[in-house]
């Protein structure tokens, strides 16, 4: 069973959901990314989503275009966002994490380099956008074997076939695409989400956790009633952009912990 | 005579190991949405009739082929044809994928329709024809080439567009694209996405191509009329590469005429200030929704590219012409921007036709290879575009200013 799949069937058993932080690594500098990372677990992260930057963003808001140039212009690669996951595994043996992004740098790097160099690493999961199942059957058969989940994404423009097609290929979770639009937009329809995501979840067999959009408690707590796991990113760079670099990392996990509270908080209001 | 049989891209899109759909879930379902209404109209014979007579009655097609004797005889070699696209309605190649585009947003009831652009004269294209079909229309323009290309900015508004520049990135051509992929998934119910070069996910690499094609299968019937056989060579620029498509693909099975595909050198390949991904053998890559040949870094990055044109000033180029590279079936070369501008003032100084930028880069290796070729060869050069847009660049070069 990978990290993901037991993190999902402990917070299951405790009947708890699931909160998914994203940053992207390099931002606001190399330096941060691991602190950032280990301040997102003390907040109550239960798997990380890290951004590997890529200089066309195109599924992106501004928010997370701005983070990437960031981490861009102080010389941020797939290489190094390796190397900072290394840093973070040694210490934090539990928590997966999720590398989120775009084809291109994977295959300047090759598909079957990266693959073995994110295993090496502690990588769990990777996520990329702009492969869709079609597109990547020998990227993802490499990633199954080396026992790694490849995360797909649904859209409110998925049919039903297409459930079935991207369950098929997933495994780990499904992070199921709040809105029509790019990250941070902030125009959710719950009702849309709570119709949705039954019958999402019914077809695809594994956890479904939902993200773009989300930025407060209140619609974390929201998301949270129906979703297996809550994925929050733009808020968080948000966060990174508007404190004082010295400040950047404890905003961050003060920022995490009141989702988490508001997201337990429902789960035990159900209950 | 047609002797090679070429059938691509296959049903998924790809061109061998290039193209495909590689975008984010969300637009999936309109790719496929797309395709099949393309596939639908494609063999239309109601669609086919329409499209012939907006390119007949409002572009003024066909577009002349154009003896250029004086040229020709100043160069002392082969004889230089020009394929006269710059007299098209709008002054570019552009307006017949447009022209096609339009009538499938309409078809699939959609009533917005939104276009990246580089130099303007695709934006300038699909804004004439939002205005002619009724839609709304936002241009995506890169917020430097808002800067470079004032002229087209205000043509764009007067047909009633929203120009908006685009301030990330290198705020060029390829980050107009990538905001225009952001509008799209936003309004995808309600919108049609015009791309205008034959790049982008499937199926608009082969659907752009397709619309296109009109000059060559017009050239296809002119050459025999009026110099009584095929050319020896077709020569085009490629920055997406959709002109050149067009005036190939007629001719790939015509395995005597030779293809070649002229790229922007930039300051010079060696210098790596360019915008030739083909000639200077850049690395395969995923961008725009293809795999194709593209100008990165190392890590994967796209580098910002340099072309005095910026309708060539494009990190990758169409899935379809990296195939043919790898096939061989076209040669791709470079022409630097001297060479381009040189082509440019020759042009208008030999011939009174003033070319696009673009096309000057074409222009430019015809005047290359013409003095070695005997007097009896035919070239046959795209001329895609008309300059007008460019005459800032070109006086800024000569340190004149208007």
């Amino acid at each position: 069973m990978s990290r993901i799949q037991l993190v999902f069937q402990h917070l299951q058993a405790a009947g708890r959901k699931a909160l998914i932080p994203f940053i992207t690594a390099g931002d606001p500098d190399g330096e941060a990314t691991v602190p950032l990372m280990q301040a997102l677990v003390a907040g109550g992260a239960d798997i990380i989503e890290l951004g590997v930057p890529f200089s066309d963003p195109m599924a992106d808001g501004p928010t997370i275009q701005r983070a990437s140039e960031r981490a861009l212009a102080g010389g941020m690669s797939l290489v190094r966002v390796l190397d900072a996951v290394r840093v973070f595994r040694a210490g934090d043996a539990v928590t997966p994490v999720v590398l989120m992004g775009y084809a291109n740098p994977i295959e300047a790097m090759g598909q079957a380099a990266f693959v073995a160099a994110a295993r090496d690493a502690g990588v769990d999961g990777a996520l990329v956008v702009d492969y869709p199942p079609e597109e990547c059957a020998d990227f993802t058969a490499r990633m199954r074997a080396a026992g790694l989940d490849q995360i797909f994404l649904l859209a409110p423009t998925s049919s039903e076939q297409r459930f079935r097609d991207v369950a098929r290929a997933g495994s780990g979770y499904i992070y199921y695409v709040s809105l029509k639009g790019v990250t941070g937009a902030a125009n959710l329809d719950f009702e849309e989400i709570g119709r949705r995501l039954p019958r999402i979840r019914a077809a695809v067999g594994m956890p479904v956790g939902v993200g773009f959009g989300i930025r407060d408690a209140e619609s974390a707590r929201k998301i949270g009633a129906f979703a297996d796991a809550v994925v929050i990113g733009s808020r968080i760079i948000e966060e990174i952009e508007t404190s004082p670099r010295a400040r950047a990392v404890a905003n961050v996990e003060t920022f995490v912990r009141g989702i988490r509270a508001a997201l337990d908080e429902s789960v035990g209001a159900k209950a | 005579m047609a002797d090679m049989q070429y059938s691509f891209p296959d049903a998924q899109g790809h061109f061998g190991p290039y193209g495909g759909v590689f975008v984010a879930e969300t637009l999936m379902p309109a790719l496929a949405e797309l395709l099949a209404a393309y596939e639908a109209s494609r063999t239309d014979p109601a669609f086919i009739a329409e499209f012939e007579h907006e390119l007949k009655h409002y572009v003024g097609r066909p577009s002349p082929i154009y003896h250029a004797r004086r040229l020709s005889e100043r160069l002392g070699g082969a004889q230089i044809l020009l394929k006269r696209e710059d007299l098209n309605h709008t002054g570019a190649h552009k307006v017949n994928n447009c022209i096609g585009q339009a009538l499938l947003a309409r078809r699939m009831g959609k009533p917005r329709v939104i276009a990246e652009t580089g130099a303007g004269q695709h934006g300038v294209a699909s804004a004439t024809v939002a205005a002619r079909y009724g839609f709304e229309c936002v241009v995506y323009m890169g917020s430097e080439d808002v800067k470079r290309q004032a002229a087209n900015v205000y043509r764009m508004k007067l047909l009633g567009a929203t120009v908006v520049p685009v301030a990330s990135g290198s705020k060029t051509l390829k980050d107009a694209l990538n905001e225009a992929m952001r509008d799209w998934v936003t309004n995808v119910s309600n919108t049609f996405y015009i791309i205008g070069t034959v790049a982008g996910p499937h199926p608009y690499p082969a659907m752009v191509r397709d619309f296109q094609t009109v000059i060559g299968k017009e050239c296809l019937v002119q050459m025999p009329e009026i110099f009584g056989r095929q050319p020896d060579a077709v020569i085009a620029c490629v920055g997406g590469g959709s002109n050149a498509m067009g005036i190939f693909h007629p001719y790939i099975p015509h395995e005597a005429v030779r293809l070649i595909g002229v790229e922007a050198a930039g300051e010079g390949i060696a210098t790596g200030r360019h915008a030739a991904p083909l000639t200077a053998n850049a690395k395969v890559g995923v961008l725009h929704g293809n795999r194709t040949y593209l100008m990165q870094d190392e890590n994967g990055q796209v580098i910002e590219t340099h072309s005095i044109s910026a309708g060539l000033d494009y990190p990758g180029v169409g899935p379809e012409h990296a195939w043919l590279k790898d096939c061989g079936r076209v040669e791709y070369v470079a022409a630097t921007d001297d060479e381009a501008l040189d082509a440019f003032h020759t042009l208008c100084r030999f011939e009174g036709i003033i070319p696009a930028l673009e096309s000057a880069h074409a222009v430019a290796h015809a005047m290359k290879i013409a003095p070695a070729l005997g007097r009896d060869k035919l070239l046959l050069v795209n001329l895609s575009g008309r300059g007008d847009k460019d005459i800032h660049t070109v006086s800024e070069r000569s340190g004149i200013r208007f």
